[in-house]
């Protein structure tokens, strides 16, 4: 892992502040962020000054600047989906990022994980998405393609996202962790693979890292629960650009990686208080999954912009008939293109 | 995955049978032992038919050499591989069991990172009992393992799973590399302990190795035809690999899931890699063709049964492979000769008689 040079200055770490204090957080992970550069973007909603301890390079963003840059835009950066605009706003090729209630994980002798050199690693290194290697990754050391693998697949394709998993509290939904209040992932799976194409996958925002010249638009915040909270339980935002970063992928030939690095998340909120809110969203969440499985891009669609912007007319087409979040997930989308665009012409 | 099988209550005992190729010896058995030997063996012989095979005591079993395939199957035996551990596939037809674990005689008991011995049979049982998830990809592998679930985002109409058909484990320290990956690499061990079990996603492929590997006989048994290897054929070491794809592509059209991961074993031979390259050689270029035809096959709506699927499976591979090599038309063939040979064996009427190992010997 340590063969990887890490480019420190192409690389920024987006934050969103969900809570004022940053200061325990930032401590935290002062010996892994310290060296790079931080977006912050506050919570448009947040009340109250952030408190960020000295040392760290960084930018702030917060509901003024949103407002400014934005303008008066169907697209809702609040809650979890402020950090979208912090992705709106960098300009390096690889983006991190990490919810706030997370610390760094210990290895089994204690050592701290440096989740944001394992996540640039697994975005450097090739993805193998056209077949399963049953060794996992077959770039680490220690490992290779096992026998039956195809030689003509060993070059691999670009990874354009790297999602890493959790340790204590894990990314299950309300219902689950409600009826498993106990339950904490002690876990720790010593792997990275790549998720094979033409595979869906449930992309937790926890604890992420892209290539934002390859996928950037593709992390489309366009999908709201009505009911939308704090919480990650009361969120499906992530899942939803999540869904159109794979189709992305898959269909750019670029690798989505899921495993290692893992992070410490910390308890927030009580699972059975989130359940109490209405699921609507939740429900729909289940319609939408044969429409991503079915998704065909005309051939035409060479970039990530281009395939979010299929993405946003078929989603019109044929969702948004079905309820009026759809389309209103449709509309985002296209604004949110316009706004990548615009932004980045500047 | 903690607790091992104990004598007094073995899961599956009745219901399921090791099958094991040989052509040296079974002395790995007795490192087995405390986890197999409730269990019923069925030995496959390879090679010179005249040598006797010892089993250690204790062990319940049917040993098959050469002279018993000939005689049980007649012309049909043309479809068994000689010389080669292909022939296991000759141990699945004759069981009468539910379920199959097939292991090599060069793979021992592994230890987990605590230092435990881990029963492997127990682990692929347990794999097997439980559904698999080949629709949607679960980022904490398999979601019904004790302390892990769903995750977000995991539509909850998928939760219930599909049957699981097969288990495929891994090995530590001799890794299952190919020759030319074993030339240029052949210090490396596998010493890394992945403590996840995770179903393969519909519509992807995989390399199935024969090693450490269980399956439901009667959800998948006729898939797993091991193929025409070793003496008088072009190919070797592709047995496993050429089952592996035939039964995804069946898995995936018949609803039901493959799993990998644990269990581990501990593999200690490393074969001869220059041996490995001749016997492998045609693989490597042949497969280049062969993995995007199976990509790309499709099978017919009233294939509802494996052995549907697996004939027309043959067809196509006559059709579409026939032309890289007389090998594959020789193959297709064989493949059907295998569904005949295993709709005869096991047909209801051939049930209660059961074809005895004269030669080697049935205990």
């Amino acid at each position: 892992m340590s063969n990887i040079s890490i480019k420190d200055d192409e690389v920024d770490i987006v934050i969103g502040a969900l809570e004022p204090d940053l200061t325990y957080f930032l401590e935290e992970w002062r010996p892994v962020f310290s060296r790079f550069h931080l977006i912050i973007v506050k919570d448009p909603d947040l009340k109250g000054e952030l408190k960020i301890p000295e040392g760290f390079n960084l930018n702030i963003y917060t509901k003024s600047d949103i407002d400014r840059v934005v303008g008066s835009s169907p697209i809702s950066f609040s809650g979890y989906s402020c950090r979208y605009f912090g992705y709106l706003m960098s300009r390096k090729k690889y983006i991190i990022s990490i919810d706030d209630d997370c610390i760094p994980a210990r290895d089994s002798k204690g050592g701290l994980i440096d989740a944001v050199a394992q996540h640039i690693t697994n975005l450097t290194t090739p993805a193998t998405p056209f077949f399963f290697n049953t060794l996992y990754d077959p770039y680490c050391e220690g490992a290779d393609f096992v026998r039956g693998y195809p030689f003509s697949l060993r070059t691999g394709v670009d990874c354009g996202l790297s999602s890493g998993l959790w340790l204590n509290l894990a990314d299950y939904d309300a219902p689950t962790q409600a009826l498993k209040p106990e339950n904490r992932n002690s876990r720790y799976v010593d792997a990275v693979l790549t998720v094979p194409a033409g595979t869906m996958m449930p992309l937790s925002g926890i604890n992420i890292g892209f290539n934002s010249e390859l996928v950037g638009p593709a992390l489309v915040p366009a999908f709201r629960l009505a009911k939308e909270g704090k919480f990650r339980w009361e969120t499906v935002e992530d899942i939803w650009s999540g869904m159109c970063v794979k189709v992305v992928c898959d269909h750019l030939k670029l690798g989505v990686k899921s495993g290692k690095p893992y992070v410490w998340r910390k308890e927030r909120g009580s699972a059975i208080e989130s359940l109490k809110k209405e699921w609507e969203g939740v429900k729909l969440m289940e319609e939408v999954i044969p429409f991503f499985q079915s998704i065909r891009f005309s051939e035409e669609a060479k970039t990530a912009e281009d395939c979010v912007a299929e993405i946003a007319s078929l989603v019109k087409e044929q969702l948004g008939p079905l309820n009026p979040m759809f389309a209103r997930a449709a509309d985002t989308t296209v604004e949110w293109i316009k706004l990548w665009k615009r932004v980045r012409a500047q | 995955m903690s607790t091992p099988a104990t004598l007094v209550n073995p899961p599956l005992k009745d219901e399921l049978d090791i099958v094991i190729p040989t052509i040296r010896n079974l002395d790995f058995l007795e490192m087995w032992r405390p986890f197999f030997q409730p269990y019923h063996l069925i030995i496959v012989q390879d090679g010179d038919p005249t040598k006797t095979i010892h089993v250690p005591e204790g062990f319940d079993y049917e040993l098959y050499n050469r002279n018993d395939i000939n005689r049980i199957l007649g012309p049909k035996a043309s479809c068994i591989s000689f010389k080669d551990s292909a022939c296991r596939c000759f141990g699945f037809l004759v069981s009468k069991k539910k379920y199959i674990f097939t292991i090599d005689d060069d793979c021992f008991v592994a230890k987990d990172p605590s230092g435990k011995e881990i029963n492997a049979l127990a682990q692929h049982i347990h794999n097997l009992l439980a559904p698999s998830t080949p629709l949607f990809f679960n980022t904490l592998y398999d979601p019904y393992r004790d302390g892990a679930d769903f995750v977000r985002g995991y539509p909850f109409s998928m939760r219930e799973g599909v049957p699981t058909a097969v288990s495929h484990g891994l090995w530590l320290n001799i890794p299952d590399y190919d020759a030319p990956t074993q030339l240029v690499k052949p210090r490396e061990r596998n010493t890394r302990y992945v403590d996840a079990v995770m179903t393969i996603p519909k519509g992807t492929l995989f390399p199935m190795c024969g090693m450490n590997l269980g399956f439901n006989r009667e959800l998948i048994g006729p898939a797993m035809y091991f193929g025409l290897m070793g003496d008088g054929q072009p190919i070797g070491r592709y047995d496993d690999m050429w089952a592996g794809w035939c039964t995804k592509v069946i898995t995936d059209h018949l609803g039901l899931g493959i799993k990998t991961g644990l269990p581990y074993i501990w593999h200690s031979k490393a074969s001869n890699p220059f041996v490995n390259l001749k016997k492998e050689y045609k693989g490597i270029y042949w497969q280049e063709e062969i993995i995007p035809f199976f990509q790309s096959v499709v099978l017919s709506k009233d294939c509802t049964t494996v052995q549907k699927c697996y004939i027309e499976l043959s067809k196509l591979v006559k059709e579409k492979l026939g032309p890289i090599d007389p090998y594959f038309t020789k193959l297709a063939e064989a493949m059907v000769t295998w569904i005949e040979a295993w709709d005869e064996i096991n047909s209801p009427a051939s049930e209660s008689t059961a074809p005895a190992a004269v030669d080697g010997k049935k205990k």
